[in-house]
This record gives structure tokens, C-alpha cells and sequence, in this order.
């Protein structure tokens, strides 16, 4: 026999190991150095964390009283990581996005946010999981009491050790406060609990292996006596019954994913999407040689143990009936680290539920939001506080109850009750119709139906529900009692509560959903969720702006604390491009910030906080918009994926032209102002001189004096000529030119043109050919410019025609509204070479004449015409040069008063 | 009889007035507008010094100076450049290709004087 107090110096030194590597671990946490705690291999061996204290002792007791059915409890998780892997990948990938802080936060943040929600779903899991902390403290005090017992004739007579319960309460609450709460950002996650649990789980799985292989090949005589004593020992409730292995198959199932103790390793403490791949394979392994020697230990139990022992117990009474001291000490501490590991975790989740959700809610409801102060250190408190909450409610129910109940049936009890999350769960990953109104309803009754058909019976008759009310139904209704609803005898209480809670739960889920509608919040959050592989865009839940950086950093630091908050807002700040600590109050900020926040206090807390600051959440009809297409929009993802590379070319080529046309932009600019340069510096030239001439020589002629003055004076108007000839074609270049709309007829503007034009060169003497009839076409355009296009020709046509006799054609022709007039000299024409340059600006071919006209009259031209809708152009090969002139006869637009005389006197000096 | 300066330049004004300028100061001054034949005159007119405009029509000034500098008879003969795009480039060119000296219109009388009499002497 093991002495007691050896026990007990064990067990404090094994309590002290593990204080030593979570110490450990956070500190290099701390440091950053933690590469290898996020590993795999250590995410999986935390999720072990499923098998408590129940499944280390009691799963022997159950095969002894049930035979292969404790099967069920792993089959349902190894189903689920095996089959469902990606339900589990969805989940983890909404808890990373969303910085979901526990199975409520994540439930309440896909319906809209609604704190209501959170609190029903904190306020179930505490009633579920309360008996289950109290089933582990059950069997702590129960092993420690196998250790202190005396031998009697009756067997073993077990002390009564309450005191032991209290004890191992108290120590869990330290340890668990100590690494549970010494961050607040849950998504910073607990590095020194998760490796605290992670050496619990090799060393509960090594003490039972230990014992498994000790009864195998020390006791009996190997697997085949194995099989041979399980066959001897079988009995008649051995039998495999489908329905029951059915439905805690799938009860276990669902336990792994909805229990909160399981969220927070799975979810919540996941560093990497990625070790659920490892997971996959490797907790069912873990869970199958977990399971291995449970059958052996429980007959070679019944065999070599008296009748009457406490089955429960088997791996402890086992190697110590044997005299295997050692191996009953390591038993000891294999069922010691499955119960504390257990309820460490369901401590800290449960008391982040219940601080995110009730506590921190009340006290801003009850201080306002301006209350000044570090809420960190109220939040931290308040899961301190909650911790203790949790463990004293843990130890009242083990005390009340007297731990009389088989351990299996209290962990069966909770099961039930965290499978009521299950349809708002499973209908936030796939549902986009699921809404608050749905998930509350269906929690509401699953809860009700819950604690009516299973959590209070299992109290037993009279503690809780009078026998009365458990034979005849609640107010005598038969239909209503509450083992046998509506009528229904399903044998097993378990199993009947397991199927009317989440039938009608379902049911008022399904029905709510239906029948009422998601607010815009939920529908956002509700593509969000059920999307998450696809979309990468954030909430998009603010509307820009109303709040002030400032006040929502003052309200960060009290949450995040000020290096995190000043840290988190210079990094939203300079990806922006400001300097600072104030980045503008951006919707993907806030939206950002809003998640930062989630992961110290929730979703529903986080976003109500900077509600009240931003002044009220906007989902914009954008956003609405945005969802409903978003199923037409993944659709098309892919193809678009396509179109957007191409565009890409596309683009990539447009800018390519687009560059190119800018530099050959810039050097005809540049070439340009050198023309403009040169046709400004010439008359400039001869006025400088001159007026030098003038000014210095006073002995001049004084006709050479007047002559002189006179070129001053031409050439001063030569310049004015050419400041107004560039300023002209800017604004008709830029199409700001006001036409003035007149009617006239063609006949009319021709003979105009000729009037005006025979200023130029009127030593010249040009016949004229024209035919009068063909003239006369009613015109409604601006006369004044058509008529100094003609007179540019015309006049180019006297300066420029070389033939001896020199003589002009005009053609006139109309077709379809269009009119178009040719103007044909006898010259020798335009060289080929210049012809397309003759519409260029300063193209000045020859250069006689110079003072006639700076070369801006044929780019003039150009440009009235196209703001006449129409054209000018050279025609080669009619014998001369030879100018087609065509617009549209009536140009659209309004009459206008005006003359246009300013602009025949301009096109005889442009000319040229 | 002063020295010959002849003047290649296509604006009349301008040819006038350098004319008029340098003829008070007793030189005897030529002028031709074209470029394009403007080789020939030069040899023909053999000057003491050459006012070349760069924008010419038919031959650029440049293009003049080049085969002026290339032929020995007119290697060393003095040439001013004028040109009215006054811009850096037009100066580097016209020194690369051999300008004795290089103005930008419009200029000032006394300039072109104290140019003319500093080519020619030196």
C-alpha cells in the first residue's frame, strides 16, 4: 500500500512540474521564441483534453457495466475529424477571422452580434458544465480515498474526503487564474496552459497504456486469455443496442466540436489552420490507444477484484490489489492529469463566456461607456472572478449531489445539454437564412426541454422534481412527464431528451429563421460566415467617419492597453500614409480595430463599444447588394480570374501606348514653343534693331528714319498678328470656340471670301470660275469662320499660285445635307512630300511673303472646320493645288447676333 | 573699302538692318535669302566674314557650316551664327560644328558689331 502522504508529496510535486512548464513556456513566450509549441504534434496532444477523468476511470466502468458501448464515445470523434475534417477547417477559419474568444462569441457574432445570445448560450454551457467540473472533482477525491481506504472484511472502506474536493478545487483555481488570465486577448491564446495540458495528455496516456500492458501480458496470459476472459465475463447488458450506439455516436460527435472546453483548443487556441490536417489522423490514434486496454483492465477487474468494487476505480484497484505500487501511483496521476487539464480549460472558457457576455455587458450598462479606467484590469477580474465562480458552483453541485451518480451518466448529462448549440452552430457555417430569432428560439427551447427531461430528473426523485411530477407530468398532464413527452416511452431517459430537445430545437430554429428577418448586420455576418473561403473582403459594417480617432483610442488602451492600442493605431496610421497615431476613421479600420477588440472582449462587447463612439453601425445598401451577389459573384470568380489577367495585358499595353503618345506629345510640344520662339524672336529681331538704329543715329535721313519706323511698326503688327493667330487656334483647339449661327447662302460667303481676299497680292489679276446656279445652297453654320476659311484658301491661292495666268475653279456640290466646296488653282500644286504637313502648325513652306502670315492659317483652318462638324483637305492631282472644303449645311444650334468682320480681316492676315 | 561681310538671311528686315549697321561702320555688306544655293555664293563672294542664319529655306545653316568647315578654301573663315530659337541645344550644335561665334535674335546693334570687328581682326 502506498503510503498517503508519498500520495500526496507525488501529486504536489506533480503539480509543481506543471506550474514549472507553463512558467516556463509563457516566459519564452514572452520572448517570441515558441516556434515549436505551435506544432502539431502539441495542438493534437491538447486536444485530448476530451478524455477526462471519465473517460480515464470510467470508461472501464462503463465496459464493465455496458460492455463495447464506451466504443461510442470515441467513435463519434474520430468520425468527425476523420469525415468532417472540413467543418472543422470552416470553423477554425471563422474563429481566426472573426478572433472569436468562445463557442458563445462565435454563436453571437454570426447572429448579428446580439449579446442576448451570447448569454444564452454562457448561461447553458455553465448549467451543463458545472456537473461535469463536479464529476472531475468527484473522481480526484475518489482516487485520493482509494489511496487513504482500509482494508475491511467488506473490501475497502472508502473516507469520506470532501475536504480533498475543496482542496483540489482551490489549487485548480490558482493554477488557472495564474496562466488563464494573465492576457487578455484570447487570441494571444494560453501558451503555458495548452503545454501544461499537452504533458497531462502523454502522461495519462502512458499510465493507462502502463496498466493496459501490465494486465495484458503480467496478469493474463496475453490477448488470446484476453479474448478468452471477455467471452467468460460477458453478460446479458453487453448487448450492442442500435439505437443507443446511434445516438451517442452522434452525441459524442457533437460534443467535440460544441463543447466549450473543446472550442477553446480546437478553435480558439489553434495557431495554425494547418495542424487540423495532423489532427485528423492523429487524435483518432491517440483516441484508439487510448481506448485499447480499457477492456482488458475491466475483466481482468471482474476476475481478480472481490465483487462489489467500484468498476469506476478498476485502474487504480487493479495494480494495487496486485501490489503494483508504482503503477497505482501512476495510475493515480494519469486519472489526476485527465481531471485537472479538464478543468482548467472549461474554467478559463466558461469564465471568458461569462465575463464577455454578462459581466463586461452589465458594468457598461451600469457605468456607461465614459467610464474612465483600465478595462483590462476589469475584464481580467472579471474572469478571475468567474473562474471561482465556476469551480465553487462545480463544488456545491458535487457536495449537493453526493456524488452519488455513475460518472459516465454526468458526462452523458453535459453532452446533451452543449449539443443544444448544434443547429445555431451548424446554421451559422451553412445556413445564410439562419437569423437571431431562429438561434434564440431554438436555444431557449432546446435549454428548457433539456433541463426538464434530463439535467433535473438526473438529480434523482425529490431533490429536485418531485417523483410526483416524474410519474404523472408537470401539472398532471400526462403528455408532460418529463421522461415520456407527448406519450413517446423511449426507454432510455438519455436518449429521449437527446431527441425531443434537439428535435424541437431544430424545429423553432428552422421556424424562426423562416419566418422572421435577418437584420442587415446578420445578413452580413451570415455571408461572412458561410462564406469564408471565399471571401477576403472585411465586414464592411462602418460607415466612414462620424467617430474621432482620438476617442476610440482612448477606449482601445483601456482594452488593449496603451503600447498595444498606440502599436495596433500607428500600423493602421501608416499604412494609410499618415504619420501618427491617428489614422482617419476609415470603415476597414474600424472594422479591423472592432476585431482586434473582439479577441479581449468579444464580438457583441467590441462592436457595441465603438457603436457608441462611431455613433451606430451602418450596413450600407452597398453592402446588402454586395451579399445578395456575392453566390452569382463566386460563380463567376474563377472566369473573371481569367478576365482580370487579360485586362492586366490589356492595361499594361494601353499604359505602354499611352507613355509612348505622351513623349511623342512632349517633343511635338517641344518643337512647338521652338517654332513659337523662332516666330516671335524674328520680328522682334528687326524691332530691336531698328529702334537701336533710331534711337543712336541722329544724323539719319528723314526718310530713311520714316522708312525704318515703318518696319518697327510692321513688324509690331506681325507679332500682335501671330500672339492673336496662337491664341485663336488654343481656343479653337480646345473647342471652347462660341460659333455664332447665321444664315446666309453659299453664293453669298463665296463672294464675300473673294471680296475680302483680293487685298492679298492685288497686283495679281486671278480668274475666277464659278458656277452661280450650283451656289445656291441655303446655309445656317457660322459664316464669319466658313467665310475665313474660304478667304485663307483663296488668299494662299493669290500668294502662292506660280502660273503665269493664274486662274481659280470653285466647285460646288451637296449631297445628303453635306456641302462641299473645291477650290482648284492652275499653280503647280503641292509637293507630295508636303502635303499631309500643310495643316500642321507653322508649316510654312516657302518663304516668301513671310510677313503675310506666321504659318498658323491652314491649322487654323483645320480646327474651324472640325468645329463645324466638318473637314478640310488637300486633294492631290487635279492639275493645281486644289483644297475641298466640306460641312454640313445647317448646323445644329441657335441664331446669334454678331458680324463677322473680325474674322475676315483675320483669315487675309492668316493666310499663309 | 572695308573688309566683305556677307549675310545669309532670309527675313529683309533683318538683312536690312544689319546692313545699315555695318555699312555706317565701313563695311562692305552682301546679302543672300536662300540656302539652298547658298554654297555657290559664298565661294563666289569669297567674304571676310560670314553672317549665317540657321533657319533657312531650302538648306539649314548648320548643314552649310559643315561643308564650309569640310572644304579647306573656307575652313578658316570666320563665321557668326544667328539663329531665333535661342535655345542651349542650337548653341552646342552650332560650336560642334565649327561657329566662330554664336547670337541669339534679337541682339543688340552694338553686339553684333563688336562681334563682327573682333572675327574679322583676330
Amino acid at each position: 500500500m502506498v503510503p498517503f502522504n508519498l500520495l500526496l508529496l507525488a501529486c504536489l510535486g506533480y503539480v509543481v512540474f506543471l506550474f514549472l512548464i507553463a512558467f516556463l513556456v509563457e516566459r519564452r513566450a514572452e520572448r517570441r521564441r515558441i516556434a515549436w509549441l505551435s506544432s502539431p504534434l502539441i495542438y493534437t496532444l491538447s486536444l485530448s483534453i476530451y478524455c477526462t477523468a471519465w473517460t480515464f476511470y470510467g470508461a472501464v466502468g462503463y465496459a464493465v457495466r455496458s460492455g463495447l458501448e464506451f466504443v461510442t464515445i470515441y467513435l463519434g470523434p474520430t468520425l468527425v475529424f476523420v469525415g468532417w475534417w472540413w467543418m472543422l477547417r470552416k470553423l477554425v477559419r471563422i474563429g481566426k477571422t472573426q478572433r472569436v474568444t468562445s463557442i458563445a462569441d462565435m454563436i453571437s457574432a454570426r447572429y448579428g452580434k446580439s449579446n442576448a445570445i451570447g448569454v444564452i448560450v454562457t448561461l447553458l454551457a455553465v448549467c451543463a458544465i458545472t456537473p461535469y467540473i463536479a464529476l472531475q472533482l468527484q473522481s480526484i477525491s475518489l482516487s485520493f480515498a482509494v489511496f487513504a481506504a482500509t482494508p475491511s472484511a467488506e473490501g475497502l472502506v472508502l473516507p469520506d474526503l470532501g475536504d480533498t474536493a475543496i482542496w483540489v478545487a482551490a489549487g485548480l483555481a490558482i493554477f488557472t487564474i495564474l496562466f488563464g488570465t494573465r492576457r487578455l486577448d484570447a487570441k494571444e491564446q494560453h501558451h503555458g496552459v495548452v503545454i501544461a495540458i499537452a504533458v497531462e495528455a502523454v502522461v495519462k496516456l502512458l499510465a493507462l497504456i502502463a496498466v493496459g500492458v501490465f494486465v495484458v501480458w503480467g496478469v493474463a496470459g496475453g490477448p488470446a486469455d484476453i479474448y478468452a476472459r471477455i467471452i467468460a465475463n460477458e453478460s446479458p447488458d453487453w448487448e450492442v443496442l442500435p439505437g443507443r450506439w446511434a445516438g451517442l455516436t452522434f452525441l459524442a460527435a457533437v460534443a467535440i466540436v460544441t463543447l466549450p472546453r473543446m472550442f477553446q483548443v480546437l478553435v480558439v487556441e489553434n495557431a495554425d489552420e494547418r495542424h487540423l490536417a495532423t489532427a485528423s489522423w492523429a487524435f483518432p490514434l491517440y483516441l484508439f490507444l487510448i481506448s485499447l486496454f480499457v477492456m482488458p483492465i475491466a475483466v481482468v477487474g471482474l476476475d481478480i477484484l472481490p465483487e462489489g468494487m467500484n468498476p469506476d476505480l478498476f485502474v487504480l484497484l487493479v495494480p494495487l490489489a496486485l501490489g503494483q505500487d508504482e503503477l497505482a501511483m501512476l495510475a493515480f496521476l494519469g486519472g489526476f492529469s485527465a481531471a485537472t487539464s479538464m478543468v482548467i480549460v472549461a474554467a478559463i472558457a466558461l469564465a471568458t463566456m461569462a465575463s464577455n457576455h454578462i459581466v463586461v455587458p452589465l458594468w457598461l450598462q451600469l457605468r456607461g461607456p465614459e467610464a474612465s479606467g483600465d478595462m483590462r484590469s476589469l475584464v481580467l477580474n472579471a474572469r478571475r472572478l468567474s473562474i471561482l465562480a465556476v469551480l465553487c458552483f462545480g463544488y456545491v453541485y458535487y457536495r449537493v449531489t453526493g456524488g452519488g451518480e455513475a460518472l459516465a451518466a454526468m458526462g452523458l448529462i453535459a453532452f446533451v445539454g452543449m449539443a443544444q448549440t448544434l443547429p445555431a452552430l451548424m446554421g451559422a457555417l451553412f445556413w445564410r437564412g439562419a437569423n437571431r430569432i431562429g438561434a434564440g428560439a431554438g436555444l431557449v427551447v432546446g435549454l428548457v426541454v433539456w433541463l426538464y427531461t434530463l439535467f433535473l430528473p438526473s438529480f434523482g426523485p425529490d431533490v429536485l422534481l418531485s417523483a410526483q411530477l416524474m410519474q404523472e407530468g408537470l401539472f398532471g398532464i400526462g403528455w408532460l412527464r418529463p421522461q415520456a413527452l407527448y406519450g413517446v416511452e423511449i426507454a432510455d431517459p438519455l436518449l429521449h431528451s437527446l431527441f425531443w430537445s434537439l428535435a424541437l430545437n431544430t424545429f423553432a430554429f428552422c421556424i424562426g429563421s423562416v419566418l422572421t428577418f435577418p437584420t442587415p448586420l446578420e445578413r452580413v455576418q451570415g455571408a461572412q460566415f458561410v462564406n469564408v473561403f471565399d471571401i477576403q473582403t472585411g465586414t464592411r459594417g462602418w460607415s466612414r467617419g462620424a467617430g474621432e480617432a482620438e476617442d476610440l483610442l482612448v477606449m482601445a488602451q483601456r482594452i488593449l492597453g496603451a503600447t498595444e492600442a498606440q502599436g495596433f493605431f500607428q500600423a493602421e496610421a501608416m499604412a494609410q500614409g499618415k504619420a501618427g497615431y491617428l489614422p482617419d476613421t476609415t470603415p476597414d479600420f474600424l472594422d479591423r480595430l472592432e476585431r482586434r477588440l473582439a479577441g479581449s472582449v468579444g464580438s457583441a462587447t467590441a462592436h457595441a463599444m465603438i457603436a457608441q463612439i462611431v455613433g451606430g453601425s451602418m450596413v450600407s445598401v452597398e453592402d446588402l447588394m454586395a451579399v445578395a451577389n456575392e453566390t452569382a459573384q463566386i460563380m463567376e470568380y474563377s472566369s473573371q480570374l481569367e478576365a482580370k489577367s487579360e485586362e492586366l495585358a490589356r492595361t499594361a499595353r494601353q499604359l505602354r501606348e499611352a507613355n509612348e503618345m505622351l513623349q511623342k506629345l512632349s517633343v511635338q510640344k517641344d518643337a512647338f514653343l521652338s517654332q513659337i520662339s523662332h516666330e516671335l524672336r524674328t520680328p522682334m529681331t528687326s524691332i530691336r534693331a531698328f529702334s537701336e538704329i533710331l534711337k543712336e543715329a541722329g544724323d539719319l535721313p528723314p526718310e530713311d528714319a520714316s522708312r525704318y519706323a515703318g518696319i518697327i511698326q510692321d513688324e509690331a503688327i506681325r507679332l500682335t498678328r501671330l500672339l492673336d493667330d496662337l491664341l485663336d487656334l488654343s481656343v479653337l483647339e480646345a473647342g471652347r470656340v462660341q460659333l455664332k449661327i447665321e444664315d446666309s447662302t453659299l453664293r453669298t460667303l463665296i463672294d464675300r471670301a473673294l471680296v475680302a481676299s483680293g487685298s492679298v497680292a492685288p497686283h495679281r489679276s486671278f480668274t475666277i470660275d464659278r458656277d452661280a446656279a450650283a451656289e445656291d445652297i441655303a446655309l445656317r453654320t457660322d459664316i464669319g469662320r466658313l467665310a475665313q476659311v474660304f478667304i485663307n484658301v483663296l488668299s494662299n491661292a493669290r500668294k502662292y499660285c506660280d502660273a503665269e495666268r493664274p486662274r481659280m475653279d470653285i466647285h460646288v456640290r451637296e449631297a445628303g445635307g453635306m456641302v462641299t466646296v473645291d477650290f482648284v488653282d492652275n499653280g503647280s500644286g503641292i509637293p507630295k512630300k508636303s502635303q499631309a504637313l500643310i495643316f500642321e502648325k507653322f508649316a510654312r513652306l516657302t518663304d516668301q511673303m513671310q510677313a503675310g502670315g506666321a504659318g498658323l492659317g491652314l491649322a487654323i483652318c483645320r480646327e474651324i472646320m472640325h468645329n463645324l462638324g466638318g473637314e478640310i483637305s488637300y486633294v492631290p492631282g487635279q492639275g493645281g493645288a486644289a483644297f475641298r472644303v466640306s460641312f454640313p449645311a445647317v448646323l445644329p444650334g441657335e441664331i446669334t447676333e454678331g458680324t463677322a468682320s473680325d474674322d475676315e480681316a483675320r483669315a487675309v492676315a492668316q493666310a499663309g | 573699302m572695308g573688309k566683305h561681310v556677307l549675310v545669309i538671311e532670309d527675313e529683309p528686315n533683318i538683312v536690312a538692318a544689319i546692313t545699315f549697321i555695318l555699312r555706317r561702320d565701313g563695311w562692305q555688306v552682301s546679302s543672300h535669302a536662300s540656302g539652298s544655293d547658298a554654297m555657290q555664293v559664298i565661294r563666289d563672294a569669297a567674304p571676310d566674314l560670314l553672317i549665317l542664319d540657321v533657319m533657312l529655306p531650302g538648306r539649314s545653316g548648320y548643314d552649310i557650316l559643315r561643308e564650309l568647315r569640310g572644304d579647306p578654301a573656307t575652313a578658316d573663315l570666320p563665321v557668326l551664327m544667328l539663329t531665333a530659337k535661342g535655345q542651349s541645344r542650337d548653341r552646342q550644335m552650332a560650336e560642334a560644328f565649327g561657329a566662330s561665334r554664336f547670337m541669339s535674335k534679337p541682339f543688340s546693334n552694338t553686339e553684333v558689331l563688336a562681334s563682327v570687328r573682333e572675327l574679322v581682326d583676330t
